[in-house]
């Protein structure tokens, strides 16, 4: 497998004399990532430590009394259940993307062709589209539950929304696109091959896959876990609307004290608090998958790939 | 046993994904104000409100300025960015690439949050330019990554032949990088501009009092009373969607544009 970078084919030989042109060409995105990612991340740390005032939005200062909120009892709790939620919604989400992409890898290209566009289209649709839709399919007067009502497996429709399954199911729905697609390029440069040659072997499909083929992407996926677990962790309508005050996630307690309280002290905290977990579980989950970090007891013989 | 494995997954999996849209279809098509499913008798008129009542059609106008808007400073973000990238060897490059890619590396409220925190401090905050801008740079990341795939499956001989015959880096660039390039550049801005147009919590944090974008104002509606209209714009956005994503299959190798490798 290639892990090629930018600049690895087609660039020209080192030492030819560029002059300026490559610094011009990378004046703008420079300039406009370091003001509009790198500057509002430093503003936002900085406003952890500012003061609220009544009045107005905040004052310049350093307390610590908004992290020692974001620290508290209630706060904590919220976040152990946003991570609960998250890495149940991911754990979901790539029990069903991993064999489906890959089957859906090993169909012709153009075969292919309608299923990328359905999941991209699913992708692209707004978390507020979302919402709105799950709280429908869950509803009592046009939910599912009048189809199973229909061919008796129900007495009578019930509402599932607001609650916990409709907040797991939607989070699944929007992670499910984002976890397919980003699988999808490691799972079509798998070679056929290699599935076959267990076969051959005497393995069926299942331990062909499990046996030979997961070991190789294993990289891949748990990529691919830190991503959808990062995107989850991250969603505020769908936790907002679907789920009762229970399932309120972080996000939508720092959306709150931003925009309803006015109070972006705090909302900053929250964030620098979600950012640095959700940093160090991402970092996790690829350490987990690059066999970097391995269960006591394991042994080496266990992970050794081709 | 295989096949019968492949068929049930890939129904549970296109099911999911398309069970939401039957219900809204369905719920889009009621006769009366209701939200039943089926629909309690046949109408389009939802359709029609959502084009002719300016409460629905002016965030529509607001979303579509906004996503062509962002989809372009995103492209203009990453076309120099991906290029310079592949074609010189700076150091710093890696950095503002980086950059490019780490918003999708953080929960999106972030993102949002910081967007807000900027333009209070540089005393923007509610213009309408601003979610454009704060789009923009968080979707970068949609055309540095097909552009990036692009340029790695550039025949690296074509460019080597061109120089030889004594073509400069900028008919280079005009004649063999840009028309190779043309799809996953197209790609790029599709993907920006709809993911822009559906894009709903930094729109909110940005400009959700002064400038209503389309999901602000149907996360509102949701709010404060749902209605069919919602059910029928859910419905354009997905067709709109489809059949942007259509037209790309139509111009450039989908499988491709997406990361598979260059066999047929």
């Amino acid at each position: 497998m290639s892990d090629a970078g930018p600049g690895a084919a087609g660039a020209p030989p080192r030492g030819e004399r560029d002059g300026a042109w490559p610094h011009l060409l990378l004046a703008w995105p420079a300039l406009a990532l370091a003001v509009l990612f790198l500057v509002p991340l430093g503003t936002i740390i900085a406003l952890g430590f500012f003061r609220r005032v009544q009045a107005g939005f905040f004052e310049v200062d350093f307390v610590t009394a908004n992290y020692a909120r974001a620290l508290d009892g209630f706060h904590l709790e919220r976040l152990w259940i946003t991570v609960l939620l998250a890495a149940l919604a991911t754990v979901i989400c790539l029990a069903a993307a991993v064999p489906f992409t890959y089957l859906l890898t090993r169909r012709p290209r153009r075969a292919q062709v309608p299923y990328l566009v359905l999941v991209l289209a699913s992708l692209s649709l707004s978390e507020v589209i979302v919402a709105f839709a799950w709280s429908l399919l869950l509803s009592r007067t046009s939910g599912i539950s009048n189809l199973l009502v229909a061919v008796g497996l129900m007495e009578a429709p019930a509402s599932w929304s607001p609650g916990l399954a409709a907040v797991v199911l939607a989070l699944v729905f929007v992670a499910l696109p984002l976890a397919i697609l980003s699988l999808y390029p490691t799972f079509s440069r798998l070679d056929d091959e290699l599935p076959e040659a267990a076969g051959t072997m005497g393995a069926n499909a299942l331990t062909g896959f499990v046996t030979v083929v997961l070991p190789i992407v294993r990289r891949a996926v748990s990529a691919t876990g830190a991503l959808v677990f990062i995107f989850v962790l991250g969603a505020y309508v769908i936790p907002q609307t679907l789920g009762r005050p229970a399932h309120w996630t972080i996000p939508v307690h720092i959306t709150d004290q931003a925009i309803m309280k006015s109070h972006l002290p705090l909302a900053a905290s929250l964030a620098i608090v979600l950012l640095i977990v959700s940093s160090l579980l991402a970092l996790l989950i690829v350490a987990i998958g690059s066999g970097r970090l391995r269960w006591p007891g394991r042994s080496a013989a266990a992970r050794s790939g081709p | 046993m295989n096949r019968w494995l492949r068929r049930s997954l890939f129904a549970l999996v296109v099911g999911y994904l398309i069970a939401p849209l039957v219900i809204v279809a369905g719920v889009s098509l009621n006769a009366r104000q209701v939200l039943f499913f089926p629909p309690d008798g046949l109408s389009l008129r939802w359709y029609q409100a959502a084009f002719t009542d300016p409460g629905w059609y002016q965030p529509a106008l607001n979303s579509l300025m906004v996503a062509t808007f962002a989809a372009l400073v995103a492209v203009s973000i990453a076309l120099p960015l991906a290029y310079a990238v592949w074609r010189y060897r700076v150091r710093y490059a890696n950095v503002v690439v980086a950059m490019g890619l780490a918003p999708f590396a953080l929960p999106p409220v972030i993102t949002a949050l910081g967007a807000l925190a900027l333009w209070i401090v540089l005393q923007s905050y509610g213009q309408a330019y601003t979610v454009v801008l704060s789009h923009g740079a968080f979707l970068t990341t949609l055309p540095l990554a097909t552009l990036t795939v692009g340029l790695q499956n550039l025949n690296p001989q074509l460019v080597e032949a061109a120089r030889t015959m004594g073509a400069t880096g900028g008919t280079v660039f005009r004649t063999i990088v840009f028309p190779y390039v043309r799809p996953y550049l197209i790609a790029g801005f599709v993907f920006a501009f709809v993911l822009s147009l559906n894009e709903y919590i930094i729109a909110y944090m940005t400009v959700g009092f002064t400038f209503e974008t389309l999901p602000v104002k149907i996360f509102n509606s949701l709010r404060y009373g749902y209605s069919p209209t919602m059910a029928a714009i859910a419905v354009l956005f997905f067709a709109v969607a489809v059949i942007l994503f259509a037209l790309v299959s139509r111009i450039g190798d989908l499988p491709k544009l997406l990361g598979a490798d260059e066999k047929a």
